[in-house]
């Protein structure tokens, strides 16, 4: 399939008074067309900026791009001016955001929302893009949706403002939308709902997605390709079947093995990571992951492993990535 | 039937056990907050049902899951056992004394022995206390420890207890991550040597790899002291992993409860079904082969709740008589408790 976005070693950095935070730290990453990518990480590893990167919604200052490119279908997304940039976010790249209570605008109607985003990138009347609002109300399953265009969003549930928000982002037929912990402010059995929603709307629209979140799970359920971050880098990247079945990094062995899990036996001791993130003000020339792996060497401490393929497709950012399987047997 | 009555039957049947090994004994609770109208001549309009008839026991040294949706009521239980709100009706017993009839000076002594950890280790600390501060302020209120460098003592050890540097003790809350936070939290619960410690949604503000090691201190902690832990949260696999039994709630209700692995293998109540089919498992061979039927619906407002049984409007299995009769909290296997009347 053809590649639709082509990140390459994109920087992204805030100015501080505490010193300079490398959020996004080179990385590198493609979305083809019509498939799910996923970015997983804990809390400041960095998706989330690297995801604002992509529509250019970094705010100067403190953040800045500082170095890399964006290609989106032929287009170099940091070179093109703000006008263009405009055209673009909501039209061809949308996005959903995590807060479905703080991400509406309280004092818009539900029906303002949605058409503010057609009226802004198409020649239509307000009469067309209020039937257009209706009909998107009802592709995402919202009951009742005649009378739901004129209330306001502290008259819906979170689960529903989570489908305006959706209806928001596919409103213009985009090609990408990025969907940043699209349900983790929900319940499981919304979170259900929603995600059965978005898989099923961008199938039908043929839109690709890139999806943020730290739960394991949703990741296993629903994306195609996985990178996983650790510090503002990419150190694993695969199918979801390399990543789950076959992790080659020591952090995405750990993270893998920490979270409890509901269809194996119960464990008598959960297997923690030890140890804090990495504050990234502080981030010395070696592995940031190095502090707290298990088979961290001297030598991790000199340079930063680079992403090599260790399969068709599957990457890993470790210099021990050859020994690991053995390792890991000789520890168990 | 009422639920009160459900417990009742229990304990003529066999696996009640003995009145000496129960700590806490929750009968028939029912916390109702009023809404009210009006600015000078406020009345009560409606009211919000956020803890509906509610029977459980906690047997010493056992671990009870209490897991829901937003809005089930699981922290308004927990707030209640605690005293912090005062129940609409129902009895808390607590080592056989019922808590909602004593007055504030004999509840001081129980206070002691009944602590929380709260979700958010953001807000529950106080930003303008250094840490040993925090800590040695429930020692002296309680009198527990009266000289100032017995109370430092006791911080640097319970510092240490939870993982944490004794020299913490002269930080503020914001010098520290969300990890060592929740570590301070649970620190705080320990200094009075409680019995029974409720652990509202205690590890879910945490990522994956934290809460791993939160987790693993809290069953420390637990086969240390013995402790009796009420752990409340809505992470599925968290209490799979933790506890000993486990009680599903919904609306106010509880609608199932039973050992923790005869509720995860056999899911009875059609809601219990629906939340664990809900779950992703981190697995995606697994996944690819599991069918995901999804809940319709939404929770609907405990404010106005359904009538009959309040899961009839989004259950697979309702039929007519769902919405006239409240289902009786029944025992379908010895220990496993369902309200439903359909299965």
């Amino acid at each position: 399939m053809a590649t639709l976005l082509r990140i390459e070693n994109l920087k992204t950095q805030f100015f501080t008074s505490a010193g300079t935070v490398k959020a996004v730290d080179g990385i590198t990453y493609n979305v083809d067309e019509g498939e799910t990518v996923a970015l997983v990480g804990e809390s400041g590893c960095g998706k989330s900026v690297s995801a604002l990167s992509i529509l250019r919604l970094i705010l100067w200052p403190p953040g800045k791009i500082v170095d890399g490119s964006i290609n989106f279908d032929g287009k170099d997304l940091l070179s093109l001016d703000d006008e263009a940039m405009r055209h673009l976010r909501g039209k061809d790249i949308s996005m959903v955001f995590q807060e479905p209570m703080t991400s509406l605008n309280p004092v818009l109607s539900i029906c303002e929302q949605l058409t503010e985003t057609l009226i802004t990138h198409f020649p239509i009347s307000d009469k067309e893009a209020s039937k257009k609002a209706l009909e998107l109300l009802e592709m995402v399953g919202i009951s009742d949706p005649e009378r739901r265009l004129d209330q306001y969003p502290h008259h819906l549930s979170g689960g529903m403002r989570q489908r305006v928000m959706i209806a928001m982002a596919l409103s213009c037929e985009p090609k990408l939308i990025i969907a940043d912990e699209p349900t983790t402010a929900l319940d499981v059995t919304i979170q259900a709902q929603i995600l059965e929603l978005m898989k099923d709307l961008t199938k039908r629209l043929g839109a690709s997605l890139i999806i943020i979140t730290h739960n394991l799970g949703v990741v296993a359920r629903y994306a195609d390709r996985v990178n996983v971050m650790y510090a503002g880098r990419i150190i694993e990247m695969g199918t979801a079947q390399d990543i789950y079945h076959n992790p080659r990094h020591p952090y995405t062995l750990a993270l893998l093995k920490s979270v409890p899990r509901m269809d194996l036996p119960r464990q008598d001791k959960l297997d923690p990571i030890e140890g804090q993130p990495p504050d990234l003000t502080r981030l010395d020339g070696g592995c940031s992951f190095r502090p707290r792996c298990r088979y961290a060497k001297d030598s991790c401490a000199h340079s930063f492993p680079e992403l090599e393929a260790v399969d068709e497709g599957h990457f890993v950012a470790c210099f021990e990535k050859d020994d690991l399987k053995e390792k890991e047997r000789v520890a168990s | 039937m009422s639920p009160e009555e459900g417990v009742m039957a229990s304990e003529s049947s066999a696996p009640r056990p003995k009145d000496d090994d129960i700590l806490v004994d929750v009968r028939g609770l029912k916390m109702y907050f009023p809404v009210t109208e009006g600015v000078i001549i406020s009345r009560v309009v409606a009211e919000v049902k956020a803890v509906d008839g509610v029977s459980f026991f906690i047997k010493r040294g056992e671990t009870l899951g209490l897991v829901g949706e937003s809005g089930c009521g699981k922290t308004t239980t927990g707030r209640c056992i605690l005293q912090l709100e005062t129940a609409t009706a129902g009895e808390i017993l607590y080592n056989g004394k019922d808590l909602t009839k004593l007055t504030q000076k004999e509840m001081s002594p129980i206070r002691e022995k009944i602590q929380v950890i709260f979700q958010d280790p953001f807000s529950s600390l106080n930003p303008r206390m250094k840490i040993g501060d925090i800590l040695a302020e429930p020692m002296a209120v309680h009198n527990i420890i009266t000289d100032k460098e017995g109370r430092d003592n006791r911080v640097r050890e319970l510092l240490s207890l939870c993982g944490l540097n004794p020299k913490f003790a002269d930080r503020y809350p914001h010098e520290m991550s969300g990890g060592q936070r929740q570590r301070v939290g649970i620190a705080r619960a320990l200094a009075l040597n409680p019995e029974f410690i409720i652990c509202d949604e205690a590890v879910s503000a945490l990522d994956v790899s934290i809460q791993a090691q939160v987790i693993n201190l809290l069953e420390d902690l637990r086969d240390e002291f013995g402790l009796t832990y009420l752990f409340i949260s809505h992470d599925l696999s968290v209490i799979r992993h933790l506890c000993q039994r486990v009680a599903v709630m919904y609306l106010g209700h509880i609608v199932e409860l039973a050992e923790c692995d005869e509720l995860y293998d056999n899911p009875i109540h059609p809601y219990t079904r629906a939340l664990l089919a809900a779950v992703p498992i981190p697995d995606p061979a697994v996944e690819a082969k599991r069918a995901h039927e999804v809940v319709k619906g939404e929770v609907p407002s405990p404010i106005n709740p359904p009538s009959g049984c309040v899961f009839h409007p989004r259950c697979p299995l309702a039929v007519g008589g769902c919405s006239k009769v409240i289902p009786e909290f029944r025992e379908i296997k010895p220990g496993h408790w369902v309200a439903c009347t359909e299965v």
